[in-house]
């Protein structure tokens, strides 16, 4: 028997979590809900002024998106759990990458989504103004919610192996995202502030990005398969 | 080996008085710290000793994740464990030496930080140890592991130009420069000391999870034949 392509069961899997997603909405309200949220308290936290929020804003963008892509990865693969479709995605001879790939796409369209909805609030909140160029965020944008999903969902996959299940995935994911993090906020920074260029920090992130996708698909068969 | 366990831990014993002996007595009181710099000879050599702890973890999980052999599960969980007692210990003399010489507790300079989230990220390895069954617990740390091998380079170069675009309220200078000849005699000895100890800890932390292994399988065989 040959083993099904890789990208027919990676477009199969993603248009079927896709397709729950759509007509569900769970992991999209959760997560734009709950970013709302965080935005709401980091506004009486802070008590910015508009000249001041243009300095701290980078930093509490992705705080809120960290924290609501965090929600997202959780749900990652608790559905698959629940009727051991991971147990028979191991013994049938996909790929186990095609499985990863899919979820991961998934996660980055759903954090990517929220992005798109979570970015006017910001301007209308902050009254932010961005003084360097736009599209800049938007690259930005782009490469860290990768950067947060691919290392995500691994270990979201990892985190449900383990006994306090929910808990054990910021614990692990913060810690290794903190490069990342600090890329994407004073990138981010750079832009609103047009203090300097974002650029170094923009190619740290596209490498972190290159470099943890590999990582993760050299990696993911061998965490589908611990026991 | 019970024997050379024993000689290795009469040596260590012995590198680590005469280490103390150096930094605390033969040493020069340096001109501007006065004795506070002394915890020099602890802080740094504590932690080369973290450092090597995680490279020798980094190392046992990656041989781990290719030959799968128990003892090398038993090597990377001991240096975590070491490793992360280490760099504690260096998280918290760092601040004791800081205070008096700097006037601050803690800065968030590119050293200070990177060790802290080298500390961050084996403390995560250690949790994920914790919560994980006794099957699944050696792989996904080993994978973890892998990721922060991965990630270090990253955490040192980010840290490393987030700082240098901001001022630095450090008011020495490197400590490496101009050491006096005695001081760099002391700081060697107290060095090669703490290899030795870390050596020595890992090695009886390995040992206890060799025995801890060996109890698992036999309630594991007995289980099995009360069964059959």
């Amino acid at each position: 028997m040959t083993s099904p392509s890789l990208t027919a069961i990676t477009r199969a899997t993603l248009a079927k979590d896709l397709r729950l997603e759509w007509r569900s909405k769970d992991a999209i309200n959760s997560m734009l809900f709950f970013a709302l949220l965080v935005v709401v308290i980091f506004a009486f936290a802070f008590d910015p002024t508009a000249e001041e929020s243009r300095r701290i804003a980078g930093g509490l963008i992705w705080t809120a998106l960290l924290f609501a892509t965090v929600v997202a990865l959780n749900q990652t693969w608790a559905r698959e759990l629940r009727n051991n479709v991971l147990d028979a995605y191991r013994v049938s001879p996909a790929p186990a990458n095609a499985m990863f790939i899919s979820k991961a796409f998934a996660n980055f369209i759903f954090v990517a989504v929220l992005q798109f909805l979570m970015a006017p609030l910001f301007v209308v909140f902050y009254s932010l103004r961005s003084v360097g160029p736009v599209w800049q965020l938007v690259v930005i944008g782009l490469l860290a919610n990768w950067a947060l999903v691919v290392n995500g969902t691994f270990f979201a996959a990892m985190s449900i192996r383990t006994r306090n299940r929910e808990i054990m995935l910021p614990l692990i994911l913060f810690p290794i995202s903190i490069p990342a993090l600090l890329a994407m906020v004073e990138a981010t920074t750079q832009v609103l502030t047009g203090d300097s260029s974002p650029r170094f920090w923009i190619q740290l992130l596209a490498v972190y990005d290159v470099v943890f996708t590999v990582v993760c698909l050299a990696l993911f068969e061998t965490v589908l398969n611990a026991e | 080996m019970k024997n050379a366990f024993v000689v290795f831990a009469l040596a260590t014993l012995a590198l680590l008085s005469y280490g103390l002996y150096m930094a605390l007595v033969v040493a020069p009181t340096e001109a501007t710290m006065g004795d506070v710099q002394r915890i020099f000879y602890y802080h740094v050599p504590n932690a080369w000793a973290a450092f090597l702890c995680f490279a020798i973890n980094a190392v046992a999980s990656i041989w781990y994740l290719l030959k799968r052999g128990l003892k090398s599960d038993a090597i990377a969980l001991a240096s975590a464990e070491v490793g992360v007692v280490f760099c504690t210990i260096v998280l918290i003399t760092g601040p004791i030496w800081a205070k008096p010489v700097w006037g601050i507790w803690w800065t968030w300079d590119a050293r200070l930080t990177s060790t802290l989230v080298l500390w961050l990220i084996y403390v995560a390895y250690l949790m994920l140890r914790r919560f994980s069954s006794s099957g699944r617990a050696p792989v996904l740390a080993a994978v973890l592991a892998v990721f922060g091998f991965f990630d270090v380079p990253f955490v040192y170069l980010s840290i490393r130009i987030f700082r240098t675009q901001h001022p630095q309220p450090v008011m020495g200078g490197g400590e490496n420069s101009g050491l006096d000849p005695v001081m760099a005699h002391a700081f060697l000895w107290n060095l090669v000391a703490f290899t030795f100890y870390a050596l020595l800890v890992i090695w009886m932390r390995y040992r206890l999870q060799i025995a801890e292994q060996a109890v698992e399988e036999a309630h594991a065989e007995r289980a099995l034949g009360e069964r059959a």
